[in-house]
């Protein structure tokens, strides 16, 4: 059984394809948030307890993900983090530790979860299958998304940070506009992006989110 | 913990009187059939036999099959085989926006490099395909039509007999030796009627692994006279259009796996029709927002292909794995492409329809306790991860 198995150091597994060609792992920790999610907002409860929402998703890619935040407004500290999503096994997962990171040992401070970033969620887990990692690691954009709430609600607007580019390829430095960019100059294959880009080349383990971008972004300009 | 095995339109286990069939060929009889001795004549000719008892059971000439790496390399065979060939007697096809990949990526690479136009027919929303909008298609320069018998995921069965039907009829009025006529029928051997002379079909696709048999192993019905061109080269096996030393054992083995299948297809109907069914009613009857995929009555007696709304087919499989129930989804998460199954999106359902759609196949194995234990651990999975889902698919939806 595939549960059994455990992903080298290093190694990340992949999703399963349909004629199973490819196999994919996921580790203890990523079973365990999986099967038994911590945090989650229950159906009953009160929405207007909660002092910052946030939300996320794309639907070409099928996950979509809200969360719910009490931050104690004298410390701007995370005292309780609670969400939603419609997603995978990965998405459930790395949500769920999300929930946890930000709300041990007194929970961080605004500041300190801004700076949360996919990797380190990621790595509390892991690992997770490569091509799994663009789609299903959403919860710290919905967490960014949740800390500029709180901050429209307590009128502390000059801390509203608005979404920079992100890294895709540490190697060569593209950043996801990037990608969006050559989609709209005409390049919708890999290959196109890559020649304009560089993206992957040296580094073949972003290909996956490279390919997912741009299908994205093609879908969101050409439908197609 | 119970294990039960509900994806057998992905892959069947080998019957036991078919490894029975291939045993001899893996040590003792393993000459090549190519020879000019005695070793590889009596492999020879026990490859003979095993054409010449599957053409009977299709009611074809032995001469008229060829033997195949499986139904991927069958269905591009056909295709890529019959336009590249034909191309100055036109380049127009027609086949579904639901076939299998096999067909639809075949059809796409003869689209985008080499000149061809497609024509993909679009199911209605219970996934059935007409004979008047297939006959409705075809053009002055039509020369390949190629419609499934027996949809892989929703198992809407299609009327193939009809299209031949009407198919041959435009031939003799126009006086056109076009367009040829391809059905994929690798779901449909175990259950449907595969009588060449009912069907008219010029080709056929089928496939070992789909019917009990060895995987690696497929054949092609082509009719005698209609001109393919190779994929490979290097001999004269398999009248030189499919060249390579046989896979004889596989094979064997496919021959004595349609043998059986055709004659317990209809005792075997019969006994997982109701099993579907109850499967079917079930779920309905025990979790709330569903959706059945593909036809109700026109249907493959082994699959159930039900969209759970509000939940991703994923995290759902991975949970049923867990209780030791396999079975399928046609969510992006598990495929490759991350693209969600484009036969659900063919029948006009939106993404949150596909990523929720699960398909469960019976087979040889299922028995009335299996349906009972996946009616059981189902619901409590479903509520689960329905606790923890944001999403409301639109109650249009349900059925």
């Amino acid at each position: 059984m595939s549960y059994s198995q455990q992903p080298e150091k290093g190694t990340k597994g992949d999703v399963t394809t349909k004629d199973g060609a490819q196999s994919w792992f996921y580790t203890d920790v990523v079973k365990d948030h999986f099967f038994n999610p911590r945090n989650f907002m229950h159906e009953d409860a009160d929405p207007n307890a909660y002092n910052a929402i946030g939300k996320v998703g794309s639907p070409a890619c099928g996950d979509e993900l809200r969360v719910w935040m009490k931050v104690d407004p004298a410390s701007e500290r995370i005292q309780e983090f609670r969400w939603k999503t419609f997603g995978c096994g990965s998405a459930i997962a790395s949500t769920s530790i999300a929930s946890v990171m930000v709300t041990e040992n007194g929970g961080m401070t605004l500041d300190e979860a801004r700076k949360l970033r996919p990797q380190d969620i990621m790595d509390r887990l892991g690992g997770l299958p490569a091509r799994k990692f663009h789609c299903s690691v959403l919860c710290d954009k919905a967490l960014r998304d949740a800390i500029n709430d709180f901050y429209r609600r307590t009128e502390q607007f000059d801390k509203i940070v608005v979404e920079s580019a992100r890294v895709i390829d540490p190697v060569s430095k593209v950043t996801d506009h990037d990608i969006e960019e050559a989609v709209l100059e005409g390049a919708v294959t890999l290959e196109a992006v890559q020649q304009k880009t560089k993206v992957g080349i040296g580094n073949p383990g972003v290909l996956p989110a490279v390919e997912e971008l741009i299908r994205f972004y093609r879908e969101k300009y050409f439908g197609a | 913990m119970r294990q039960v095995y509900l994806d057998h339109a992905a892959t069947t286990p080998i019957d036991p009187r078919v490894r029975e069939a291939m045993l001899p060929f893996l040590d003792e009889k393993f000459g090549n059939p190519s020879s000019f001795h005695s070793i590889g004549k009596e492999v020879k000719d026990a490859l003979d036999d095993a054409r010449a008892r599957m053409a009977h059971l299709l009611h074809v000439r032995p001469d008229e099959l060829l033997f195949t790496s499986g139904g991927t390399e069958s269905d591009n065979l056909a295709i890529l085989g019959i336009a590249r060939a034909n191309a100055k007697e036109g380049k127009h096809l027609i086949t579904t926006a639901y076939e299998h990949h096999a067909v639809l990526e075949a059809m796409m690479h003869l689209e985008k490099k080499e000149g061809f136009e497609v024509t993909y027919l679009t199911p209605d929303h219970d996934g059935r395909i007409t004979v008047e909008q297939v006959m409705g298609a075809i053009r002055p320069d039509t020369i390949l039509i190629s419609v499934m018998y027996a949809n892989n995921e929703i198992g809407t069965i299609l009327p193939i007999a009809q299209i031949g039907n009407a198919v041959h009829k435009r031939r003799s009025e126009s006086k056109r030796a076009f367009p040829l006529l391809h059905t994929d029928a690798c779901q449909a051997t175990g259950y449907l009627d595969l009588d060449i002379e009912k069907l008219h079909v010029d080709l056929l696709t089928i496939n070992g692994s789909k019917m009990y048999g060895p995987k690696g192993v497929g054949a092609l019905y082509a009719r005698r006279g209609i001109k393919l061109q190779p994929l490979q080269f290097g001999g004269a096996q398999e009248r030189a259009i499919r060249p390579g030393t046989e896979n004889v054992a596989g094979i064997m083995g496919m021959a004595r796996a349609l043998e059986l299948a055709q004659a317990e297809r209809v005792s075997e109907s019969q006994r997982l029709a109701p099993l579907r069914d109850q499967l079917i009613a079930g779920i309905r009857e025990r979790i709330p927002k569903v959706r059945l995929n593909g036809h109700a009555t026109e249907r493959l007696p082994n699959n159930v292909n039900m969209s759970i709304m509000d939940i991703e087919g994923e995290a759902l499989l991975l949970y049923l794995d867990a209780s030791g129930v396999y079975a399928s989804t046609g969510s992006a998460c598990t495929s490759a492409s991350l693209d969600p199954s484009h036969v659900i999106l063919a029948l006009g359902m939106p993404y949150e329809v596909a990523h929720g759609s699960i398909r469960f196949t019976l087979g040889r194995s299922t028995a009335a306790a299996d349906i009972a234990y996946v009616l059981d651990v189902l619901p409590p999975l479903v509520e689960k991860l329905r606790a923890i889902s944001p999403v409301r698919v639109d109650e249009k939806y349900f059925t």
